[in-house]
C-alpha cells in the first residue's frame, strides 16, 4: 500500500494567509548584486578552497560558505525593501551545476549553508520589521537540458538524463529542508524535463520527511516566440507540471516586464493556482547589463497588479533592493489575483497544449 | 468525422509496431529517418496525439523508446502533439515517461499484476507528470462483456481516486476492442459490448474518458483496406456516440462515414452491431468482391489517400522551392533527391557551391528570419541546421571531385584559409557556429571547431599550433560577452596577429566595438550572421583587401563607441547624496601636499615696460610650448602633429599652413605685436564637501572665497568613481592644510589690431592665421605657467619631462578651466578673476557672460594631488542643481541657466 500522504508544512497556512490578504513580494537579483560587489578570487576561495584546482571566481553560490556575511546582507537588504520571500543562493547548487568546478563533493553543504543563512536574515528581519519573513529554497535549470541534445549531428543525444537530475535535485532539496526553508522553488526552467525531474525529486523528498513544503514553479519564456527553450509555449508548460499542485506558478527571468506582458496574462487566466512574476531588469542591453529603473519596473508590474493578474511579485537579473521597494509601492494599492476554478479537463500537451474537456 | 464529435482525438497509430508493417520494417531496420517521416506524416495528417510503440521481440524496447522519443524531441513538427507511451512492459513505458517533457499518455496500467503493483504504478505515473490508459484487465484476465468491462474500470477508478488521489480527468479508460466477424459466435457481440460499456463508464465515473484501438476490431480483414477502413470509419461513428473520446487510429485513413455506399454499410453495420446471424459471411462475401474491383482498377486506394497528397503538395513546386521548404520546415526526406535535381541543373548551378551559396543559403536566411521574428524557435531552427547539413554532405563529394580536377589540372589544393572556431567557456550554444562552420567549410576554407565550453587556453594554443588565419568566437548566453573580451584580451597578451570574429545571439555590433575590439590591436569583426561570413572572411584573408576593410570596420567600430558614450549620457543618475558617497577618497594622511614656495599672486608679462613687481616672460619662450594639433583641427585638417606634414592625403596642404605659420609667429615675435600677460597664484585652501575654500592665511580663520564644484551622477561600474574636483583637496577635517592654485593668461592684447589689418587687405587666411596662432600662443602660456606652477610647488623641478610629454600633459597635477567639463560652470570665473585680480594683473576683461576678453586667454585652477585628472561631469539630475544654487547663495533658475546644457531635465 502506499505511505499516507506527507502532511503540509507549517509554512504552507503561513504563506497562504500572507498570499490571501495581498501581493507577496519576492526578493530581487542575486547575482546582480553580488557582482556590484567585485569579489576576488580570494574571497570566493576562502581559506577553505584556498588550494582548489579550479578557479572559483563567479561560484556564487560557494559565497554562503566562504563569504555568508555577504549573502546575509543581501537578503537583509532585500526584507528591508519590502521583500517577503528571499530565495536562497543556491541557484546552480547541484552536483550537475557544480561539477564545472569540481565542486560536487560540497553540494549538500551549500545548499544547507544557504538555507541557514538565509533562515538567520529571514529571522532577524521578521523581529525588527514585525512581520513574518519566508525564505524559499531555490532549484535552478542547471546547466544541462534533459529533452534537447547539445550535438546537432546526434540529436538523440542527452547531455544529463531524468534520474541524475532526479538524484541531483534530490541531493539539493534535502539539504534546503534541512536549513529551513520554508518554501521550494522550481525557477528559471528553459527544459521542461529537467523541472518534472526536479518535481519528481520533491515528491521523494515529502516521503522521506513526511512534509510537503510548498512548491513553486517559475518558467522562462526565453523570446518573443512566447516559448521555452525547449519549445513549449505557457499553456504547454503549465499541463506538464500542473501535476506538481504547485503553491504558485510564474514566469522569471529571459525578459522584462513589458515583453512578459502577453504571457502573465495568458497565464493568470490559465492557472489554477497562485500566479508569481519576477522580470528582468528589462532585455539585457549590448554588454549583458540591465537598464530598467525601479521605477520604470514598478509601473509595469504595478499595471499588472492593477489587471488582476499578480499574487506574488519581484524581480530576476538587474533588479535591486531599491528595485524591490518600488515594485512593493506600486503593487500595495491592489488586491491579489483571484485564483479561479477551472472545471476539470483532461490537460495534454507536448510543445503545444491539448485540452479535452 | 461527424460534426459532433469534433472534440474527438486522433491518436495516430502509425508508430505503433504492431499496428504498422512500415513502421515495424523501419524501426527493425534502424532506419530513424523513415520511423520520423511515418511520425511527421501522422502529425501532418492530424493526429492529435501520437501512439508509439515498439514492442517486439527482436528489438530491445527501452533504448528503442528512449532513442525514438528523443529523436521526436528534435522534431518540433512531430512533438509538438503529446505523446502516447504503449508498451506492455512497465520497464519501457517508465523510460518513456524520463523523456517527456510534456503531459503525455501512458498506455497502460491495469489490475492484471494486483492491486499493489497497479497502485504503485499509477503514483509514478502521477509523478512523472502523465494521464493513464487503464485496460479493463485484471487478474482473471480481459474482460470482454459490457458487465465486466465495466466491473473492472470502476474497481479500478475506486482505487485510483479513492486512495490514491489520482485525478480523475486523467484516467482514461480501455475497455477493449477486440475482433469482429471472426466466424467465433461469441465475438459477435464485441462490438456492442464495448459501445454499451462506454455508455455505462462515462455516465457512472465522473471525468474518466474512453480511448481504444481501433484496428483490432477489423484485423479479420486484414489486407483488404477499403473494407478495414470502412468497419473503422463506421465503429468509431457508433462509438462516439457511445462516448468514446479519443482512438488509436491511422489518421491518414478515415473515411466519411456518409460517403460509405449504402450497400457496403448495411453490411459493416450488420456486423458492428450485431444486427443478424449471417452479418460475418455477408460481409466476407461483400469484401472480397470490393477487393477484386479494387485489383482490376487499381486506383481507389490513391484517392483515398488525398489527405497523405495533400501533404506532399509541395514536392510539385520548383526545386529552389522544395530547398527553401525542406529547410524551412526540417523535413530532409527528399533533402538528397532535391539537391541532386538542383545539382543536375548545370546550366543554373555550374558549381556545387552555387547550390549552398544560392537557394540553401537563401532557405537558412528565411529561418533566420522567421526565428528572430519568434516565428520559429530554436528546436525547428536546430532540424532546419541538419537539413541543410545534410543537403551539403550530399554535394560534398561532387565538391571534392571538383578539386581534384582542378588539383590535377595545376590547381592548388590549399584551403583558402585556416579558421578555429569555438563556443567560449561557460556556453555550450553552438548552432550558429556550426553553421559558419558549414559555410566555411563549403567555401573551401578548413574549419577547426573545437566545440562548446572550450577553455580560452585551448582556443589559443590551437591556433598557434594550427597556425590558424582566424579566430572565430561564438556564444549565446550574456556571460559569454565577457569570457569573449578574455579571449581577445589573451590574445593580444600572448601576442596573437591574427583578425578575431565573434557571433552569437547575445553579441552585437555594439559589444564587440565598445568592450571587445579595445583589447585587441588586431582586427576584430562583429558578424551578424552565417550568411555574412564569408565576405567577411575572404576580405580579411586577402591581403589586397584587408587594409581598406580593417579600417572600414575600425571607423564604424569607432562611431559606435561614440554612439554609446553619448547613449551613456542619457543613463539614469544617482541622486547627490549617493553619487558624493561614490566619489574618490584618499587617505589624506598619506597623500603628498606640496607647499608652494609663495603664497599670494605673482604677476608675468612681456611687455617692454612692465608694472613694478612684474616678472619678465618672452614669446620666444612660450613658443616652445605651443601645441600644434589644435592649430591644424582650426583649418579642418585631421592628423597627429607632426606625422601630419607628412600625411599623403593632406600632409602637403599641412605643411603650406606650417611654413606660413611659422612666417607669421617669426614676424609677431619680431616685431612684438603680441603682448603676453599672466597671474598665478595660490592660497592656503580645503575642501568641504564639494566646496573648496580659500584662506586669508595658513590659520584658516577666515574664508576669502569658496569655490563650488559640481560632482558627476551618472552611474558607474564597480571601481569607478563619482568624480568632483574638490575630492583632490584634502578635506578640512582630514586635519591637513592643502594648496589651490588659479591663473589668467592671455597673449590676446594685439592680436585684434593685427588681424584687422589683414583683414582691411581683404587677406582673410592670414586674419584668421593671426588669430589662431595669438589662441595657441595663449595655450601655450597655460603650459609655460603650469610648469612654472609645477615648479613653484618643487615637485616641478624633477619631473624631468621632455616638451612632447608636457605638451601631452604627462606630469602631475591638473588646470581645469572654468566652463570645460570638470567644472562646466563659466560663472566660476568671477571669484577667480577676483582672488587674482586678474583683471587688473592682465588686462583680461569677463563679458556678462563670462567670456574673457581678449579671446586668446586662458583661466583655471591648479590641482597639484598626485592622483587628480581631467573628466566630464556630464549630466546633472535636479537634486545637485538645487544643492549647488543654495551653496552659491543664489537661486536655482540662476543655476539652471547657467548649466542649461548640463542638464538632465
Amino acid at each position: 500500500m502506499p505511505l499516507p500522504p506527507p502532511r503540509p508544512a507549517p509554512s504552507t497556512a503561513a504563506l497562504s494567509a500572507l498570499c490571501a490578504t495581498r501581493i507577496a513580494i519576492l526578493d530581487g537579483a542575486m547575482g546582480t548584486m553580488i557582482q556590484a560587489r567585485s569579489l576576488t578570487e580570494a574571497d570566493f576561495r576562502g581559506e577553505r578552497f584556498r588550494d582548489h584546482p579550479r578557479d572559483l571566481r563567479g561560484n556564487n553560490d560557494l559565497l554562503s560558505l566562504t563569504r555568508p556575511d555577504v549573502i546575509e546582507a543581501i537578503h537583509t537588504a532585500y526584507f528591508e525593501a519590502g521583500a517577503d520571500i528571499v530565495e536562497t543562493n543556491t541557484f546552480n547548487s547541484t552536483a550537475i551545476s557544480q561539477a564545472d568546478y569540481q565542486l560536487e563533493p560540497v553540494v549538500a553543504e551549500l545548499n544547507l549553508a544557504a538555507a541557514r543563512v538565509a533562515r538567520r536574515a529571514a529571522d532577524q528581519a521578521a523581529a525588527r520589521l514585525g512581520r513574518r519573513c519566508f525564505v524559499a529554497g531555490a532549484l535552478g535549470p542547471t546547466n544541462r537540458t534533459a529533452s534537447m541534445s547539445p550535438d546537432v549531428n546526434r540529436p538523440d543525444f542527452r547531455a544529463v538524463t531524468f534520474d541524475l537530475l532526479v538524484a541531483a535535485y534530490l541531493e539539493q532539496a534535502r539539504a534546503l529542508a534541512a536549513g529551513g526553508v520554508d518554501a521550494l522553488l522550481v525557477e528559471t526552467i528553459f527544459d521542461t524535463l529537467n523541472a518534472k525531474a526536479a518535481l519528481f525529486a520533491l515528491e521523494l523528498l515529502f516521503d522521506e520527511t513526511g512534509v510537503r513544503l510548498p512548491v513553486m514553479i517559475s518558467v522562462t519564456i526565453t523570446d518573443a516566440s512566447g516559448r521555452t527553450l525547449s519549445g513549449q509555449t505557457v499553456a504547454a508548460f503549465y499541463h506538464s507540471i500542473r501535476h506538481a499542485q504547485p503553491f504558485s506558478l510564474g514566469i522569471n527571468c529571459a525578459l522584462g516586464g513589458a515583453q512578459m506582458r502577453p504571457y502573465i496574462e495568458e497565464l493568470a487566466g490559465l492557472a489554477d493556482c497562485r500566479v508569481s512574476c519576477y522580470p528582468n531588469a528589462g532585455l539585457p542591453n549590448a554588454f549583458g547589463g540591465y537598464d530598467e529603473s525601479p521605477a520604470d519596473m514598478a509601473a509595469v508590474l504595478g499595471d499588472f497588479a492593477a489587471q488582476g493578474w499578480l499574487n506574488l511579485v519581484g524581480g530576476c537579473c538587474g533588479s535591486t533592493p531599491a528595485h524591490i521597494a518600488a515594485i512593493a509601492a506600486a503593487v500595495r494599492a491592489h488586491p491579489p489575483r483571484t485564483v479561479p476554478a477551472h472545471p476539470p479537463a483532461l490537460r495534454l500537451s507536448g510543445l503545444e497544449p491539448l485540452l479535452v474537456s | 468525422m461527424p460534426d459532433n464529435a469534433s472534440s474527438f482525438l486522433v491518436i495516430g497509430e502509425r508508430t505503433n509496431i504492431t499496428g504498422s508493417p512500415k513502421f515495424a520494417k523501419a524501426l527493425k531496420a534502424g532506419d530513424w529517418d523513415a520511423c520520423l517521416a511515418i511520425a511527421r506524416q501522422q502529425v501532418e495528417s492530424g493526429a492529435n496525439i501520437i501512439d508509439i510503440n515498439v514492442d517486439e521481440a527482436l528489438i530491445e524496447g527501452e533504448p528503442t523508446m528512449v532513442k525514438f522519443l528523443n529523436l521526436i524531441a528534435a522534431e518540433p513538427e512531430i512533438c509538438r502533439v503529446p505523446v502516447m507511451l504503449d508498451s506492455s512492459k512497465w520497464t519501457v513505458l517508465e523510460a518513456g515517461l524520463k523523456c517527456l517533457q510534456g503531459k503525455g499518455i501512458v498506455n497502460s496500467l491495469s489490475l492484471k499484476d494486483g492491486e499493489a503493483e497497479f497502485l504503485r504504478r499509477a503514483r509514478l505515473v502521477r509523478r512523472y507528470g502523465a494521464a493513464a490508459v487503464v485496460m479493463a484487465f485484471d487478474e482473471q484476465g480481459q474482460a470482454s462483456t459490457r458487465d465486466e468491462k465495466v466491473r473492472i474500470c470502476t474497481r479500478a477508478y475506486r482505487l485510483l481516486v479513492d486512495q490514491l488521489g489520482f485525478p480523475p480527468e486523467d484516467i482514461i479508460f480501455d475497455p477493449n476492442i477486440l475482433t469482429v466477424a471472426t466466424g467465433i459466435e461469441e465475438h459477435n457481440n464485441y462490438a456492442v459490448d464495448f459501445f454499451a460499456a462506454t455508455r455505462v463508464i462515462k455516465a457512472t465515473l465522473p471525468q474518466a474518458r474512453v480511448s481504444g484501438g481501433v484496428s483490432n476490431v477489423s484485423f479479420s480483414f486484414r489486407g483488404n483496406n477499403p473494407v478495414r477502413e470502412a468497419i473503422h470509419t463506421v465503429f468509431l461513428y457508433h462509438a462516439i456516440r457511445a462516448g468514446l473520446d479519443m482512438a488509436i487510429v491511422n489518421a491518414g485513413m478515415l473515411g466519411v462515414y456518409e460517403e460509405i455506399p449504402p450497400d457496403l454499410l448495411e453490411r459493416v453495420e450488420d456486423v458492428l452491431l450485431n444486427r443478424r446471424p449471417d452479418a460475418t459471411e455477408r460481409l466476407v462475401t461483400f469484401a472480397e468482391e470490393i477487393k477484386a474491383q479494387e485489383t482490376a482498377a487499381a486506383g481507389p486506394i490513391e484517392n483515398r489517400n488525398s489527405k497523405i497528397e495533400n501533404t506532399d503538395a509541395w514536392r510539385r513546386s520548383s526545386v529552389e522551392e522544395r530547398l527553401s521548404h525542406a529547410l524551412v520546415k526540417g523535413i530532409d526526406t527528399f533533402i538528397e533527391a532535391d539537391t541532386e535535381e538542383a545539382r543536375r541543373n548545370t546550366a543554373r548551378y555550374p558549381r556545387p557551391l552555387h547550390i549552398i551559396e544560392g537557394p540553401l543559403m537563401a532557405g537558412m536566411r528565411v529561418v533566420g528570419d522567421l526565428f528572430g521574428a519568434g516565428k520559429m524557435f530554436l528546436p525547428q531552427v536546430v532540424k532546419s541546421a541538419r537539413v541543410m547539413k545534410k543537403s551539403v554532405a550530399y554535394l560534398t563529394p561532387f565538391m571534392e571531385e571538383e578539386k581534384r580536377l582542378h588539383v590535377a589540372g595545376g590547381g592548388t589544393a590549399r584551403p583558402q584559409g585556416r579558421i578555429v572556431t569555438a563556443t567560449v567557456k561557460g556556453d555550450v550554444h553552438d548552432i550558429g557556429k556550426n553553421i559558419v562552420g558549414v559555410v566555411l567549410a563549403c567555401n573551401n576554407y578548413e574549419v577547426i571547431d573545437l566545440g562548446v565550453m572550450v577553455p580560452c587556453e585551448k582556443i589559443l594554443a590551437t591556433a598557434r599550433e594550427q597556425q590558424a588565419d582566424l579566430i572565430g568566437l561564438s556564444g549565446l548566453i550574456t556571460p559569454s560577452l565577457d569570457e569573449m573580451v578574455h579571449v581577445a584580451r589573451e590574445m593580444k597578451r600572448t601576442g596573437c596577429t591574427i583578425p578575431l570574429l565573434i557571433g552569437g545571439a547575445t553579441t552585437s555590433a555594439a559589444h564587440t566595438a565598445v568592450k571587445v575590439s579595445p583589447e585587441y590591436p588586431e582586427p576584430v569583426i562583429h558578424v551578424l550572421d552565417a550568411s555574412r561570413v564569408i565576405g567577411v572572411v575572404s576580405a580579411l584573408l586577402n591581403p589586397a583587401s584587408k587594409p581598406a576593410f580593417a579600417a572600414e570596420n575600425l571607423a564604424k567600430q569607432e562611431q559606435q563607441r561614440a554612439e554609446f558614450a553619448n547613449r551613456r549620457n542619457t543613463r539614469k543618475l544617482l541622486p547627490i547624496a549617493e553619487a558624493r558617497k561614490r566619489g574618490e577618497k584618499f587617505n589624506w594622511l598619506e597623500v603628498d601636499i606640496p607647499k608652494p614656495e609663495f603664497l599670494g599672486t605673482r604677476v608675468f608679462s612681456s611687455a617692454a615696460n612692465p608694472a613694478p613687481g612684474t616678472f619678465p616672460v618672452t614669446l620666444d619662450e612660450i613658443v616652445v610650448y605651443i601645441d600644434w594639433g589644435p592649430f591644424f583641427s582650426a583649418w579642418e585638417l585631421h592628423g597627429r602633429f607632426p606625422d601630419i606634414l607628412q600625411d599623403a592625403v593632406v600632409g602637403e596642404e599641412a605643411g603650406k599652413l606650417y611654413a606660413d605659420a611659422r612666417k607669421m609667429l617669426a614676424r609677431i615675435i619680431a616685431e612684438k605685436r603680441y603682448t603676453a600677460r599672466a597671474v598665478v597664484g595660490f592660497w592656503p585652501a580645503n575642501a568641504v564637501g564639494d566646496d573648496i575654500e580659500v584662506y586669508a592665511d595658513e590659520s584658516r580663520s577666515k574664508v576669502v572665497q569658496t569655490f563650488h564644484f559640481l560632482r558627476q551622477q551618472n552611474e558607474k561600474p564597480a571601481g569607478q568613481f563619482n568624480h568632483c574636483l574638490a575630492d583632490f583637496v584634502a578635506p578640512r577635517d582630514s586635519g591637513r592644510l592643502d594648496y589651490l592654485g588659479g591663473f589668467a593668461v592671455t597673449t590676446g592684447h594685439g592680436v585684434e589690431e593685427f588681424a584687422k589689418e589683414f583683414e582691411q587687405k581683404h587677406d582673410d587666411y592670414s586674419a584668421i592665421m593671426a588669430k589662431a596662432l595669438g589662441d595657441r600662443l595663449a595655450e601655450a602660456l597655460a603650459e609655460l605657467m603650469h610648469k612654472q606652477a609645477r615648479d613653484f610647488s618643487g615637485y616641478g623641478r624633477t619631473e624631468h619631462l621632455a616638451m612632447p610629454d608636457i605638451i601631452r600633459e604627462k606630469y602631475r597635477g591638473i588646470r581645469p578651466a572654468p566652463g570645460y567639463p570638470a567644472c562646466p560652470d563659466h560663472t566660476a570665473k568671477r571669484p577667480l578673476f577676483d582672488l587674482l585680480t586678474a583683471e587688473q594683473a592682465t588686462g583680461i576683461n569677463l563679458t556678462e557672460s563670462f567670456a574673457m576678453s581678449p579671446a586668446s586667454a586662458v583661466s583655471g585652477f591648479y590641482l597639484n594631488h598626485p592622483d587628480s585628472k581631467y573628466f566630464a561631469v556630464g549630466k546633472l539630475a535636479r537634486d545637485q542643481v538645487g544643492d549647488y544654487a543654495t551653496r552659491q547663495g543664489g537661486t536655482v533658475a540662476a543655476a539652471e541657466k547657467w548649466l542649461a546644457p548640463y542638464l538632465d531635465y
